[in-house]
């Protein structure tokens, strides 16, 4: 067994787990934090993507050891009480989700996006950095203009509002 | 997963010595190559010593004619250098091709060059750059490093601390995805150095894992552009073959993928 220590949308949490505990697990089964999903055994759907010291990662392929110390974001952590974050309005908005199983690692993935490319963004980048989020619903065209929408709503000082 | 302890190392010396005090370990560094394995219990360890926070194997310098890379780097850090885009741009765009954002946000030069896997993109750069992968406690050239599907020179316990590459003239990348795995079919890298050799390296095809091919070298060193391999070809008995693609057609793909990498100096082309 582990103590694992780390600060998961901004509360400070600490646990006893097995070593092998992924973040996944952690983050579902020992925090009882059930947006994030797991949706493949390969590491390649999304589904599962939180922010790891502000960046996207796969936290099916990570051992809640590894983030020790380290700042995590789940979905729960993205809206501001009862306002939502400019992403999640968007999806609503644009219709970006149809079942939503992808849908938290897709606004993961979408504020991750946002923040290393600012107003840069265009289509074509977006469509290329969703490689690693996989939606068996939409045909990702909804999703698409949904992180584009809330790219233009989130305005220049982007790189910390997507955070 | 199998049941494991997990150990965190703060530098080499105590890499090597957690690694040795355990009996069947493994190094943990972005484990997106190890973890999946791991998951499917494909592969059991009882100790896994995590490499990541050990700070000597996180640089980036540029020292005369050489880039030299922390085994720690991640492909995402070495996409976005500007040291690596000034000095090797088709290397910062090679790693920002690798997988996709989340795996290049953890996976790591040190563990995809140690991991060999013979659809790997670096394994390629690092035969055309002629790197010299510095380990724990020595060197070795790029050209004794790959030895076989998953084999490297590496003896047990020994570390990638990191890997310098030549810095070249010029260079290019031009990679055919699997539609479904995202890993090159076919990759090819090819660089003209300062001295005026030409290397190329193919990834991904090879029976035998990644290689230099050294007629494509050859037709190159008179003249470095696509036109000079026109009628060249692989021997499909050196080509993997299965359900993604025959020898046939992968011997086809390395010839196609040669040429556009030479279209391609100074920056990677990832195909679908
Ligand atoms: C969905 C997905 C898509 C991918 N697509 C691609 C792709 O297109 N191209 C590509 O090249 N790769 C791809 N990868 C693999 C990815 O690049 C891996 O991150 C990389 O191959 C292994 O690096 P790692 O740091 O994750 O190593 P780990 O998984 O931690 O380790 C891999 C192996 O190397 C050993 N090791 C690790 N670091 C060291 C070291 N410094 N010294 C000695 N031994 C070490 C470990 O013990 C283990 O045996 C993909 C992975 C995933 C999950
Ligand atoms: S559950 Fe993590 S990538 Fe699919
Ligand atoms: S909305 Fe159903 S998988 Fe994306």
């Amino acid at each position: 067994m582990v103590t694992v220590s780390m600060t998961v949308n901004g509360r400070q949490v600490s646990k006893e787990v097995e070593d092998r505990r992924l973040l996944v697990d952690f983050l579902r089964e020992d925090l009882g934090l059930t947006g994030t999903h797991v949706g493949c055994d390969t590491s390649q759907c999304g589904a599962c993507v939180v922010h790891l010291d502000g960046k996207a990662v796969k936290s099916c392929t990570m051992l809640a050891a590894q983030a020790d110390g380290a700042s995590v974001k789940t979905i729960e952590g993205l809206a501001d009480g009862a306002e939502l974050h400019p992403l999640q309005a968007a999806f609503k908005e644009h219709h970006g989700l149809q079942c939503g199983f992808c849908t938290p690692g897709m606004i993961m993935s979408g504020a991750d996006i946002i923040a290393r490319h600012g107003s840069d963004l265009d289509e074509a980048t977006v469509r290329l950095e969703l490689e690693g989020n996989i939606c068996r619903c939409t045909g990702y065209h909804n999703i698409v203009k949904a992180i584009l929408a809330a790219a233009g709503e989130m305005g220049g000082g982007m790189k910390q509002a997507a955070e | 997963m199998y049941s494991l302890s997990y150990r965190r190392a703060s530098s080499v010396e105590e890499a090597r010595r957690l690694f040795k005090e355990a009996s069947d370990a493994a190094y943990l560094a972005g484990g997106h190559t190890l973890l999946p394995a791991m998951k499917q219990r494909l592969a059991a360890h009882d100790v896994l010593v995590d490499l990541g926070a050990i700070a000597d194997m996180k640089g980036i310098g540029v020292s005369g004619d050489g880039l030299t890379i922390g085994g720690g780097v991640t492909h995402a850090e070495v996409a976005g250098s500007q040291e690596v885009k000034g000095a090797i741009p088709s290397l910062a765009a090679l790693a920002g091709s690798i997988g996709d954002a989340q795996v290049r946000h953890r996976g790591t030069l040190g563990g995809s060059i140690a991991n060999n896997d013979p659809a790997a993109d670096y394994p390629a750069a690092a035969l055309a750059l002629a790197a010299t992968i510095r380990t724990d406690g020595r060197e070795i050239a790029a050209d004794d490093f790959f030895t076989a599907l998953y084999e490297t020179a590496l003896e047990e316990g020994e570390i990638v601390t990191g890997v310098s590459f030549r810095i070249p003239e010029t260079a290019g990348y031009a990679k055919f995805r699997n539609p479904a795995s995202r890993y090159p079919m076919a990759g090819v890298f090819v660089a003209r150095h300062k001295d005026g050799t030409v290397r190329v390296a193919v990834t991904g095809a090879g029976n035998e894992g990644v290689f230099r091919w050294s007629e494509a070298e050859q037709a190159l060193s008179g003249n470095f552009a696509a036109e000079a391999l026109a009628g060249l070809s692989v021997d499909p008995d050196m080509m993997m073959g299965d359900i993604h693609g025959s020898p046939e057609y992968r011997a086809n793909l390395v010839a196609v993928m040669a040429r556009r990498a030479l279209g391609s100096l100074g920056s990677a082309e990832a195909i679908i």
